[in-house]
């Protein structure tokens, strides 16, 4: 049933992604609206199967690279989702829809190797955890999309020569703004997520001890790092524009080598769980 | 035979670094209209310099000679490293090409911004400059009433001045993709001229509420101040301002960047980063142009808001069009008029002007002495055709002897102005006109009026 569901998710990704490059194209809003919904009809699914899976193994679904991917994918369409709402800003949608569907397959390509059952995943402390990183990190992506973007629109108005997207992309101060909300929200949220896990791993259950060299802590902690520079600098120097869309896509990088290289290529005390 | 010559370099053949070295050369060392006497080969002349053209209008009996030496003097006077190749930069038309372009120019269909209603004013402070100086005769005295007059056809007869999108239009559209919102920026003006006004009209219209205008001369900060319920600042505070403002519209005429890279690069902290838009429509360029290597800061010029203006130069395509027309037409009334400066139009418009008088003269009286026999009509015929005769015997004598000399055009011009024939010849039936010039050239352009009346 999970896979059923997964499938049609993925579907409807595919489907948004495509509506979202024709509005990319043309300034249509019926079609942004409908690739809105049909994402959200994907989210559902999405949500649905995940929540059948952990229904089934009793704990949060994201035991393996690929459930935690395709989590997080879920993570960063719902975001968006809510974002829309929020902010106003369609565009962004074309950059998102493209990425969630990356994760969604590159979810069904990685290992899915099933831990046992039990033991440490089983505590409130891991989904407040695992939720609200994944949250921080849909957040940086969309900060990450928001970058791109910058630096697309800003080179074409430095450069003086506007290609086809100059119309379509919003303005820069808009897109500084976004970034500096997904920022100023998704910061806090990844140093709640930690504290959880350094804390969860201090207990006497799991590893007795809030730090130990493990691969995944040091890049969490460089990308946290990294983000803690962009916003000291953003708050103190006022770093906004070229400099900030730079920091937002090195961030999202040092993420996505936090979860997936890590993951994939190292050991260490997590690869326990995801391998 | 008196050649109508026009060389220039304008927005399209010449980039902006090369215009502003001829128009600052030009205003320094070589003031154009007070090197006439030292042109041999030119005898009227007329210097417009604006943002988007330098141009040299002048009439001369030899073509070559007088085009190498007015090109001769601007090489001369420009730097080295431009002189080997500035010929490729400059247009030069002749005659009816000359008007044409006049006509199109001063109806702004030529400008960077079609339509913009700059360039008018501009032609005509050129031509005032011309007529201080004496340096302007005949002929160009009269191409240029005309091309008023056709430029203000063209304004009131199309929609091409209203429909203009003017630069600061573009640049106000640049502005809102840097920006976004605009109603809580803050704007400078840097001198104030036409274009910073029409600039300033934009960006209030786009919901700019704080706007700051900075004048060398007060007087005219402070008029434009009020225009815009905005507040002036001095001059030589314009860089300790920056820090609060959003977009910079410089328009100054100085022949020195005022706003320098390392003004501006010192204050960007100041200002926490916050991005920078300026926007330079003076020529020479008042920003530095290395100003837009710093982080958040965006430099436009004019030829940089060219490329915007691109976007929606269509719509007016049509109306350009219609102006065009208008234009045709009017070069070959112009061309007509010219035709006419020779000797023998002016005494058959002379002739037919007093037959014309003594005929309705005559006529008059003869109707009120209904009782006069044949005979004594004859004779009062005979007298008044003799009156006429004798009365125009030595101005036409006068005419047919200058008709050899120099200074023809002149006397031609006065005897028609005494006399005023020139309405006459302006309206001269076409077949007439054929008919009194015979040449085929006229017939030609006869048929392209008939055509264009058509």
């Amino acid at each position: 049933m999970e896979s059923v569901f997964l499938v049609i998710a993925t579907l409807c990704y595919c489907i948004g992604t495509v509506g979202y490059l024709i509005y990319l194209l043309r300034d249509w809003t019926p079609i942004h609206w409908a690739s809105w919904g049909i994402l959200l009809g994907g989210a559902l699914f999405h949500a649905a199967a995940i929540l059948l899976r952990s229904m089934e193994l009793h704990q949060l679904a994201v035991t393996s690279s690929q459930e935690a991917l395709s989590f997080f994918a879920l993570m960063l369409v719902t975001t968006y989702l809510v974002i829309q709402i929020r902010l106003q800003l369609r565009i962004l949608g074309s950059f998102v829809a493209p990425l969630a569907v990356l994760f969604m397959f590159l979810s069904s390509l990685l290992p899915a190797h099933i831990i046992p059952k039990g033991g440490i995943f089983q505590s409130g402390w891991v989904i407040f955890h695992v939720t609200t990183l994944f949250f921080a990190n849909a957040l940086f992506a969309l900060a990450f999309s928001a970058g791109v973007m910058y630096l697309l629109q800003e080179r074409q108005i430095k450069r003086k020569n506007f290609g086809y997207l100059y119309e379509r992309l919003p303005s820069l101060e808009r897109l500084d703004k976004i970034n500096y909300y997904c920022l100023t929200t998704g910061f806090p949220l990844m140093t709640a997520g930690l504290i959880t896990g350094f804390a969860y791993a201090s207990s006497s259950t799991v590893w007795r001890s809030p730090w130990s060299w493990d691969p995944k802590e040091i890049f969490a902690l460089i990308t946290w790092i990294i983000y803690a520079v962009s916003l000291h600098e953003r708050l103190t120097v006022g770093w906004r524009g070229r400099k900030a869309a730079w920091m937002a896509i090195l961030g999202f990088l040092a993420v996505l080598i936090t979860f997936l290289g890590v993951n994939l290529f190292l050991k260490g005390h997590h690869t326990t769980f995801i391998r | 035979m008196c050649h109508i010559i026009l060389l220039g370099m304008n927005h399209k053949t010449a980039p902006v670094a090369i215009r502003e070295q001829l128009a600052a050369a030009c205003k320094q060392e070589l003031e154009p209209l007070r090197m006439l006497p030292h042109l041999e080969y030119v005898d009227e002349l007329l210097f417009l310099s604006t943002c988007n053209r330098v141009e040299f209008l002048f009439t001369c009996t030899q073509v070559h000679e007088a085009i190498q030496q007015v090109t001769a003097l601007l090489k001369a006077h420009l730097g080295s490293p431009v002189t080997s190749h500035v010929e490729s930069y400059f247009y030069v038309y002749q005659n009816l090409e000359a008007v044409t372009h006049l006509f199109r120019v001063a109806a702004s269909l030529d400008s960077m911004v079609v339509g913009e209603p700059q360039i008018l004013g501009q032609l005509k402070t050129a031509y005032r400059d011309a007529t201080e100086c004496r340096t302007v005769k005949v002929i160009l005295n009269r191409l240029l009433h005309k091309t008023f007059s056709v430029a203000k056809r063209v304004r009131s007869e199309t929609c091409i001045g209203s429909c203009a999108v003017s630069i600061s239009y573009a640049a106000v559209e640049l502005a809102r993709k840097i920006f976004g919102e605009l109603d809580d920026k803050k704007v400078l003006l840097i001198g104030a001229g036409e274009m910073a006004e029409l600039a300033a009209e934009h960006l209030l219209a786009q919901g700019v509420r704080n706007m700051a205008v900075a004048n060398r001369t007060l007087e005219r900060a402070v008029q434009l101040a009020q225009r815009f319920k905005a507040e002036t600042i001095r001059f030589d505070h314009i860089h300790d301002v920056l820090k609060e403002m959003d977009i910079v519209l410089t328009s100054t005429g100085s022949p020195e960047p005022i706003l320098k890279y390392q003004d501006i690069k010192s204050r960007m902290r100041q200002r926490r980063n916050r991005p920078l838009f300026f926007i330079d429509i003076a020529v020479p360029r008042d920003v530095e142009p290395r100003v837009n290597e710093i982080d958040n800061v965006y430099l436009y010029d004019i030829d940089d808001l060219q490329g915007v203006i691109e976007l929606n130069r269509e719509e007016r395509k049509r109306e350009a069009e219609r102006a065009e027309h208008i234009i045709a037409e009017e070069t070959l009334r112009f061309q007509e008029w010219l035709g006419t400066l020779d000797v023998v139009p002016t005494i058959i418009a002379l002739r037919e002007k007093a037959e014309t008088i003594r005929r309705s003269e005559l006529q008059k009286t003869l109707s009120r002495f209904t009782h006069l026999g044949e005979k004594e009509r004859l004779a009062l015929e005979t007298l008044t055709q003799a009156i006429v005769k004798k009365m125009l015997h030595d101005p036409i004598l006068f005419l047919k002897k200058k008709g050899e000399r120099k200074s023809r055009q002149f006397c031609v011009d006065y005897v028609q102005q005494i006399f005023n024939l020139s309405d006459r010849m302006d309206g001269l039936d076409i077949d007439s006109c054929t008919l009194t010039h015979g040449s085929t050239n006229v017939k030609d352009s006869t048929n392209l009026l008939k055509s264009i009346k058509k």
